[in-house]
């Protein structure tokens, strides 16, 4: 069984490997700064669309969120930027951002993306370095 | 006789409560989407939640733990001398237990024959999430099994017509672990005594429960579509060369509505016939 599934592993590897630059850093492969304005704005418009989670952002300054949003997005993903806003923790704390909020932006997030033609598997790495963050924003 | 009317009624007040829960929670139902696409699983033979053969750690439909969810399934697997169908439902409670029903029909071509089995399945996550936390999640689960008819079983020296098996199990998905794709694996220990699912009966001939070991592994090339592989460990209680079983599978989720799965089986010697390979093909609707 074991050798089953690793032979298949490395068979997926390889057929996915080659498909994208692995020199690049995720910042250029996500379009650099730009690529990442043009992604958060998207999300803002897909927040102001939605009715599940809006009211979470009803009282957001738009421009900050979206500086400070880049910025995030900019540092986590190894660009040349210097994130000055606060921690996820005090951001979100008394906010009560449930399982089900979360996820939804998340889902919003990866429409923001599809919007940017950005491909499946960068889109994934970004998600994978958000995942950790989730702990320091629900249920506080 | 007595004890089939006994377990009928069971069955029946099984069914009661749970519509009752159902139209309890039916407001609630609606809105049972706070999980991400495609990461409930699919349901499996014996109506847990898992792939096609394997329970997984997660439990069914789109409930996050403020939610409640309900799901019905249909699945068929047609190999060279043998039809299974099994269709059920499961009902998952704020993400934190699972209950499900299932009835098997299980086609015998040789004895032109159908075997009929319920089983009653209850799961319970004991620590983590599928996609969130650092360690992969687990979950402790339990499958009560009953014949119809044990006529079958008892010829083959099966000693009961009943048996529960219990399974822990652990999943984890590495968000774009493999160049950027999405990995799922899961790996589950199940302590049973049922022969061919228990289509053919509980244990056999001085033979008792022991652990069988189960695993999945999949990738997924976009968010609505899983390719993997499955493998069941069986015992061999009848002493008819019982085999483990293995699968290939797609599943495919378009929405949290619907998820649909294509499987290859390789199921090996079933009751003395050699290998039975086939197709698997099953539906599940999520509320």
């Amino acid at each position: 069984m074991i050798k089953r599934i690793s032979s298949f592993i490395v068979m997926a590897a390889l057929l996915f490997g080659c498909a994208h630059n692995q020199q690049q850093t995720l910042f250029e492969q996500l379009g650099g700064q730009d690529g990442l304005t043009n992604i958060v704005n998207g999300l803002i418009k897909q927040i102001g669309k939605d009715k599940q989670i809006f009211h979470y952002f009803a009282d957001t300054r738009i421009s900050r969120f979206r500086t400070h949003l880049v910025d995030h997005f900019c540092v986590i993903t190894d660009g040349p930027c210097e994130y000055a806003g606060d921690t996820m923790t005090d951001i979100h704390t008394g906010m009560k951002i449930t399982e089900s909020d979360f996820n939804r932006l998340v889902d919003l997030l990866i429409t923001a993306m599809e919007l940017q033609n950005i491909p499946h598997p960068v889109q994934n790495q970004l998600l994978a370095r958000l995942v950790p963050l989730r702990s320091q924003i629900i249920y506080i | 006789m007595l004890l089939l009317s006994g377990w009928n009624s069971i069955i029946k007040i099984i069914k009661l409560a749970y519509l009752t829960i159902l139209i309890l929670f039916s407001s609630q139902l609606m809105a049972a989407d706070g999980k991400l696409i495609a990461t409930p699983g699919v349901s499996q033979v014996e109506g847990s939640a898992g792939g096609g053969l394997v329970p997984w750690a997660q439990l069914a439909g789109y409930a996050s733990q403020d939610e409640v969810a309900a799901n019905v399934f249909c699945s068929q697997a047609k190999v060279d001398d043998f039809r299974l169908r099994s269709c059920g439902a499961q009902l998952n409670l704020y993400d934190r237990v699972e209950f499900s029903l299932a009835h098997q029909s299980f086609r015998v071509d040789a004895l032109d024959t159908d075997i009929e089995q319920r089983i009653f399945g209850a799961k319970a996550r004991l620590y983590g999430d599928l996609v969130y936390s650092s360690w992969p999640m687990v979950s402790l689960g339990m499958q009560y099994k009953h014949l119809d008819d044990n006529d079958v079983a008892k010829a083959l020296n099966a000693k009961d017509s009943s048996g529960t098996d219990w399974y822990l199990a652990a999943s984890k998905l590495h968000v774009g672990a493999v160049a950027g794709y999405n990995l799922f694996w899961n790996i589950t220990a199940r302590y049973t005594d049922a022969n061919e699912l228990g289509l053919l009966g509980f244990g056999g001939p001085g033979e008792n429960k022991e652990v069988q070991w189960e695993g999945s592994a999949a990738i997924f090339l976009s968010r609505e579509l899983a390719v993997g592989v499955e493998y069941r460990q069986k015992p061999d209680n009848l002493n008819l060369d019982e085999d483990d079983w293995a699968d290939i599978f797609v599943a495919w989720t378009p929405n949290k509505d619907i998820s649909i799965t294509a499987a290859w089986l390789d199921l090996g010697s079933i009751a003395g016939s050699d290998d039975q390979h086939g197709l698997y093909l099953s539906l599940t609707g999520y509320f």
